[in-house]
């Protein structure tokens, strides 16, 4: 059965590892998202034998946070980046299953990978911003895709950098190199940079582990700023910020999808005991 | 280990670093300072005034006038010295037989250290070549011919069994008692007048064509046959350089073929370069017909092999050396591989990949075996632009060599040897900080 928005306010028992899904009060429901975005179908990644991410099956709500924990190593980066096909990047991976984006299988034969990315933006760990002008570093995707006109371009640098909350530190030195910026400020230009092309979904992985508790304190705003506007999946070690910027939560333990529940149930009331020893602390 | 022996250890690691690098400083001098200071004086010497009128006459160099007025200044001195070697031919005409034949001899010697000296004698026919065309262009040179003028050198073989001995005996005792024995102590003291010598500085030494194969003018046709070959090379080798750089380092599926192709490039970098040069007269040459005989084209094509495998590992280098989140801050943006490659991996593996080229640039301008068969003649003048495609030319790194062993009068051209080792040295260490400075400024505008 397909997930959808009624599910939100109305419990049902599903197949996939949703269930009962509610949103706590002070979480706005989302008028227009909640259909699912992104359907994982049997979906297994293997880096060679060895298979890193195991028969997941998951709908992702469109214009929802979704955050995904989980022990090192659980497979947790691996099924985030194999949304946008990132894991292209390592020959020996490779795919069973289905993982659909709009209806479309991502691994299916006619897919352009290109034209993927740019619809599934993904911010990594470290900031990597390019060594170019901070204009320059927004304007490379839609350059990139074709806009050429100076205006435009004006436009869209403006538009992105205020929707990821820099354009005010930024404004009087746009020509200045990215790399000249703090780390709070790189991974917010990154999130800029990644909102310029337009995309319609947002993958975070971990993308406040390499900054300050400030620097962080940012970041979760700004994911919350965008919530609503995109369909975004944040990959991260801290339980707090899954909890804190999330409405929905995914728990992966040795590749398996052990759980998956609105953020409020999954943290106060975990279906599963293995859910339950890992936010209580027993392991990690 | 307690705390004094670690920093014992510390400091005398410290000192053996410090030494080691002070040695190969040291070494550095050693083998720099008489380059620069020999090298110097192909530029800067104390030239006579037949290297002023070298220079008026193969060059329309220099005041007229002024030269007129030293010519005759330094005429007027010579002409003592004429008047009394004409004296002493006619005494010997009225000699008896044996006495003259006795003075004939000794006489021409003393006649031919005067031409090399102050040049042909006036009224004489003018010799053909260049170089008997003048006497010492310099003063240094000259002092060594006064020598030869003043003194014959002998041999002594009176103790057999040790190596004989030079030793010199004064022409003027020999000539004693003829009117010839007034000559030596005139030239001796009046060699400054004859010559009128004056510190010069000849920057024509570099952009000046040579005279006569090297007895006189400069380096310039071997200086720009080094700029052609190098540059030539690179036009080659960079770009092919790089665009194997970049199949190897993002294109290539590991396997066979592929390790097989770098090794063969790894064993490409270890071959010697005269087997190159031999590959180029073979390949270039003879099979492919690139040009009829050697060319800058021919040279620049075997240099480019060459240096070929040293751009590929040095490219190599220097992207692998770009992060890998560049790479993925670009495809995630929607990026092809190929533009992510051109936008953002070149650019930033830019400082990198720059350094050796022009490191490779460096080592294409010295190598001398490589176009020894394919571009590289002795003698020549400049090339224009346009015959690179079918002449030879000169070149430092071989008319090093060439001058040094096999030009019939290597010794007397010392200073133009110095003179080219200088210049060669001078290009290379210039490319190598260009190098450098650029590679600091790129790194700078990518750091921000």
């Amino acid at each position: 059965m397909q997930l959808s928005a009624e599910a939100i306010e109305t419990p049902k028992t599903a197949q996939t590892a949703v269930r009962d899904i509610y949103l706590p009060p002070e979480r706005k429901k989302i008028s227009g998202g909640g259909v699912p975005h992104l359907s994982a179908k049997n979906f297994s990644i293997y880096y060679g034998e060895f298979e890193a991410v195991k028969k997941v099956n998951a709908d992702i709500l469109s214009k929802y946070v979704t955050a995904i924990i989980g022990p090192s190593g659980c497979g947790k980066s691996t099924f985030l980046r194999s949304i946008n096909r990132m894991n292209d990047l390592i020959t020996s991976c490779h795919t069973t299953g289905a993982l659909l984006f709009d209806g479309e299988d991502v691994y299916g034969k006619f897919t352009d990978e290109v034209l993927l990315r740019k619809k599934i933006g993904m911010v990594f760990q470290k900031p990597n911003p390019f060594p170019k002008s901070i204009f320059d570093n927004i304007a490379y995707g839609p350059r990139l895709h074709g806009v050429k006109d100076r205006k435009t371009l004006d436009g869209i640098v403006e538009t992105s950098l205020r929707k990821a909350a820099l354009w005010d530190e930024v404004c009087d030195r746009l020509d200045k190199n990215a790399l000249g910026l703090s780390g709070g400020q790189q991974q917010r230009l990154c999130v800029a940079r990644t909102l310029a092309v337009e995309p319609e979904i947002l993958l975070l992985d971990e993308p406040t582990s390499a900054l300050d508790p400030k620097a962080t304190a940012k970041i979760e705003d700004l994911i919350q700023e965008l919530r609503g506007s995109y369909t975004i999946m944040i990959v991260t070690h801290n339980m707090q910020q899954a909890s804190r910027v999330s409405d929905f939560t995914m728990f992966f333990y040795e590749g398996v999808l052990v759980e998956h529940a609105p953020t409020a149930q999954l943290f106060t009331k975990p279906k599963d005991r293995m859910t339950e020893d890992y936010i209580t602390g027993r392991f990690s | 280990m307690n705390l004094g022996t670690r920093k014992l250890l510390d400091r005398s690691f410290t000192a053996l670093g410090v030494g080691s690098i002070v040695i190969m400083g040291m070494m550095l001098l050693v083998v720099l300072m008489p380059i620069l200071s020999n090298g110097i004086t192909a530029n800067v010497f104390r030239g006579t005034i037949e290297h002023r009128k070298l220079l008026y006459n193969e060059f329309r160099r220099g005041d007229h006038a002024e030269l007129q007025r030293q010519i005759a200044e330094s005429d007027a001195a010579r002409r003592k010295a004429y008047a009394m070697m004409a004296a002493f031919e006619a005494e010997m005409k009225l000699m008896s037989e044996e006495k003259h034949a006795g003075y004939q001899e000794k006489y021409d010697q003393v006649k031919s250290a005067m031409k090399a000296l102050l040049g042909p004698v006036p009224g004489e026919e003018l010799p053909e070549l260049t170089r008997f065309k003048y006497g010492q262009t310099r003063w240094s040179k000259a002092e060594e011919r006064l020598h030869e003028l003043l003194y014959e050198k002998q041999w002594d073989y009176s103790n057999p069994d040790v190596e004989a001995k030079e030793y010199d005996v004064s022409r003027a005792a020999s000539f004693q008692g003829t009117s010839l024995v007034k000559l030596f102590p005139y030239v001796e003291s009046n060699i400054d007048r004859m010559l009128l010598p004056e510190w010069t500085v000849y920057w024509g030494f570099i952009t000046d064509s040579s005279i006569d194969s090297h007895m006189f003018g400069g380096i310039w046709p071997e200086i720009q046959g080094t700029i052609f070959l190098a540059v030539g090379a690179m036009l080659f080798a960079f770009p092919l350089g790089v665009i194997a750089a970049v199949y190897f380092t993002e294109y290539a599926r590991e396997g066979f073929f592929n390790s097989l192709l770098r090794s063969a490039n790894s064993t490409l970098a270890g071959v010697p370069s005269i087997v190159f040069g031999l590959f180029g007269l073979a390949f270039f040459i003879n099979t492919l017909k690139v040009s009829e005989s050697k060319s800058v084209l021919a040279g620049s094509l075997t240099l480019a092999i060459m240096i070929l495998p040293t751009i590929i590992r040095s490219a190599e280098e220097a992207i692998l050396s770009v992060p890998k989140t560049y790479r993925e801050a670009s495809l995630s943006l929607g990026s092809s591989k190929w533009n992510t490659i051109v936008t953002v991996i070149l650019p930033a593996a830019l400082p990198g990949i720059l350094t050796g080229g022009v490191i490779s640039l460096g080592r294409a301008a010295g190598e001398t075996a490589p176009i020894i068969f394919t571009a590289a003649v002795s003698v020549g003048s400049a090339i224009g632009l346009a015959d690179v495609f079918s002449s030879p030319t000169p070149a430092l790194s071989w008319n090093i060599y060439n001058l040094a062993s096999e030009h019939e009068a290597a010794s007397e051209i010392r200073h133009v040897q110095y003179g080219m080792v200088l210049a060669l040295v001078t290009i290379v260490l210039m490319l190598n900080l260009s190098a450098i400075i650029l590679r600091a400024r790129i790194s700078k505008k990518l750091k921000g």
